[in-house]
């Protein structure tokens, strides 16, 4: 206690940094920075307005650095002398209200998801879905789609895994933080959707892991990349981390879904940071590097907690010989 | 000397009177000016914001033109917006929560003014004026949680029934066989669903009850006793009273009340975030989904850029637009009701 306390004393110059963006990465941030702040005195303002808002202010160099559920292009990093890397992992999961139906049962492919979110597929009793479960009981509802009426990375990441495997979505739908959905109602938030789809039976709905887990709202498996069958977890998010496509893309510009690897769960989503390349004010700078240091290699458990996922090891050396070689941080 | 100063004492009095008279004139013109001011402000605050919502949406209304009116197109990822669904699910919503929050305010109003016993009037009062101050979102809770979900059970089959082509019991009623257009009105594509237009509009008509309904009960104070007990000596029932005495002595002032409750429906954002179904699909029907001006910006503002941004600034001048011209003819209908007395 009396050590605690020096130590406090001791870091009298403690240093605010001020951070602003995703509303996806709040939760696990702030619980980073309480104990962050606990252990050297320096505090993280971090509000959560949403990615759009982050990027802009990162723009006018407002904060000392911005979160974005969407990665900014290389174009406009380059434009403003920005940089961007991966911060945590977390999972989308497609959820349905099928009575009797249990948790993690029913099976759905990419292109099925994005059939039914186009409406081409209007009722459970569908044989493109009937194929993929045999022997499950599946009652033979409407399909009601829904999904989410506020911009968001959440339908960001979801419309882009879309937009991957089915290349009518990406043609007619494409992908965005919102976009002219064909089908279905809006929820607001990831709590109206998991609303929405708890009231309506037979509807189909695309959430954050926590909430269908907190919620015990049933959600279905997905086919990946590979082929292979994966239920959504700590252990398939962080494959999905591990075995996408980082080498080949500048700046971490890799939008994670769809990912390779017989792990990965194929609507996994990251927040990245954004900052930027030549200091506009050291001290800040060097705080916030600390911060994310410790971070990703010190914030699984907290991560955990809440059902996010901490990057893999081999993309934490990654990141920090990006900071290294980009922003001149050893 | 005696003379002197006789002489001398008035006219002092008379500077010292002057003086004052002129510090009066000055404080007189200074007060003028501020209440001057005072009303301006609210004049330069209004043509302010209109003027920064039109100058920050005119992007999108020079790229789509009088189109951005009529369409019901409303596409981020390619870049093309109409304001036809979020104006109708505007005054959809509004419309129907004044239908239900009018007569019931105008009964609470009655009955607290005419009816109650005294020991009961201070409580009922207190309570209404209570749920003005609920906050937005707790409406907005309340109705997806609970509501809604009421709806989904009781209201809307019963409705359907009724009115609807495609009734879910199967039987297509006489009402809507002999009555052209009406199951139009009435048609869902998710029956089983409670939120829409109908549910976002009761919710509303909840929220602006309070309102309505105090301005009517405080206005219907101000009826002459003389006036109301002249009337019952003639033996006029407490019906004929009302309708005759109460109601035309206070006209305006209960269309003000009324027009200050669906100024509050018109621009509520919250609770009809969550209760409408946001979808940005055209229909007639009150117990489809739809989208309102105020929630399309709650929900996307936070996010947008570009074009999508300007067209939800653009929408936001456009409900000013509106709400103007919902002011308008509430005038106009107060000045055709003054103009039928003078016959």
């Amino acid at each position: 206690m009396v050590a605690v306390s020096l130590f406090g004393m001791g870091a009298a110059q403690a240093t605010d940094i001020t951070g602003a963006g995703s509303s996806f990465v709040y939760p696990v941030l702030s619980k980073w920075s309480a104990s962050y702040s606990e252990t050297t005195g320096n505090k993280i303002n971090y509000q959560s307005v949403g990615s759009g808002a982050g990027i802009a202010q990162i723009k006018e160099g407002t904060i000392d650095f911005g979160a974005s559920d969407a990665p900014m292009s290389g174009e406009d990093l380059a434009k403003f002398g920005l940089g961007q890397f991966p911060s945590v992992v977390g999972g989308i999961v497609p959820v349905v209200n099928l009575q009797g139906v249990q948790a993690g049962q029913l099976k759905l492919t990419g292109a099925v998801l994005a059939d039914i979110y186009m409406g081409k597929i209007a009722r459970w009793s569908d044989p493109a879905i009937a194929a993929l479960n045999p022997g499950l009981k599946i009652p033979d509802n409407k399909i009601t789609v829904v999904h989410r009426s506020d911009g968001s990375g959440t339908s960001f990441n979801f419309t882009n895994y879309l937009s991957k495997v089915s290349p009518e979505w990406a043609s007619k739908v494409k992908f965005g933080t919102a976009v002219e959905w064909p089908a279905g109602v809006g929820g607001k938030g990831n709590e109206g959707v998991s609303q929405y789809v708890r009231q309506i039976p037979g509807s189909i709905g695309y959430v954050e892991y926590a909430y269908a887990k907190k919620n015990s709202i049933s959600y279905a498996q997905l086919q990946n990349a590979s082929g292979k069958w994966v239920q959504p977890n700590a252990e398939t998010f962080g494959a999905a981390a591990a075995t996408a496509d980082w080498a080949s893309a500048k700046d971490f510009n890799v939008i994670m879904t769809n990912a390779p690897g017989d792990q990965a769960w194929p609507i996994t989503a990251t927040t990245w940071i954004i900052m930027y390349k030549k200091s506009k004010n050291a001290s800040h700078t060097k705080v916030a590097f600390d911060f994310f240091k410790y971070s990703l290699e010190k914030g699984q458990s907290a991560a955990a907690s809440l059902d996010y996922v901490a990057l893999p090891a081999t993309l934490v050396q990654k990141i920090e010989a990006y900071w290294a070689s980009d922003f001149g941080n050893k | 000397m005696h003379a002197t100063v006789s002489n001398d004492v008035p006219s002092a009095e008379r500077t010292a009177e002057a003086a004052r008279n002129a510090k009066d004139t000055r404080d007189d013109r200074i007060f003028g000016w501020v209440l001057k001011a005072c009303a301006l402000l609210v004049l330069l605050a209004l043509v302010g914001a209109a003027g920064s919502t039109l100058w920050l949406g005119w992007d999108a209304f020079h790229t789509f033109g009088f189109g951005f009116l009529t369409s019901a197109t409303w596409d981020p990822s390619n870049d093309q917006y109409g304001a036809l669904v979020p104006i109708m699910g505007t005054v959809g919503t509004a419309f129907i929560a004044l239908l239900f929050a009018v007569p019931v305010s105008f009964g609470i109003a009655l009955f607290l003014t005419e009816i109650a016993p005294q020991w009961l009037r201070g409580p009922v009062s207190s309570a209404i004026e209570l749920l003005a101050g609920i906050p937005s979102i707790i409406y907005g809770m309340w109705g997806l949680f609970i509501f809604a979900p009421f709806v989904a059970e009781h209201v809307k089959p019963w409705l359907m029934n009724n009115f609807s082509a495609d009734p879910p019991d199967g039987q297509v009623s006489w009402l809507v066989q002999h009555v052209p257009w009406i199951a139009r009105f009435f048609s869902s594509e998710y029956p089983f669903f409670g939120a829409g237009v109908f549910t976002a509009g009761l919710v509303l008509a909840v929220m602006i009850i309070p309102f309505i309904s105090s301005v009517m009960r405080e206005v219907f104070q101000t009826v002459p006793t003389r006036l109301k007990e002249s009337a019952y000596a003639l033996g006029s029932s407490t019906w004929e009273v009302v309708w005759d005495i109460v109601v035309p002595y206070t006209r305006t002032a209960v269309i003000g009340g009324i027009f200050l409750g669906l100024g509050r429906a018109l621009g509520e954002t919250m609770a009809v975030a969550f209760v409408l179904g946001n979808t940005f699909k055209f229909s007639w029907s009150f117990l489809e989904t739809g989208s309102s001006i105020a929630s399309t910006i709650a929900n996307q503002f936070g996010e947008a850029q570009g074009l999508q941004r300007s067209s939800l600034m653009a929408i936001a001048f456009l409900l000013f637009v509106v709400t103007f011209i919902v002011l308008l003819i509430a005038r106009l209908m107060l000045r055709r009701l003054k103009t039928k007395e003078g016959k």
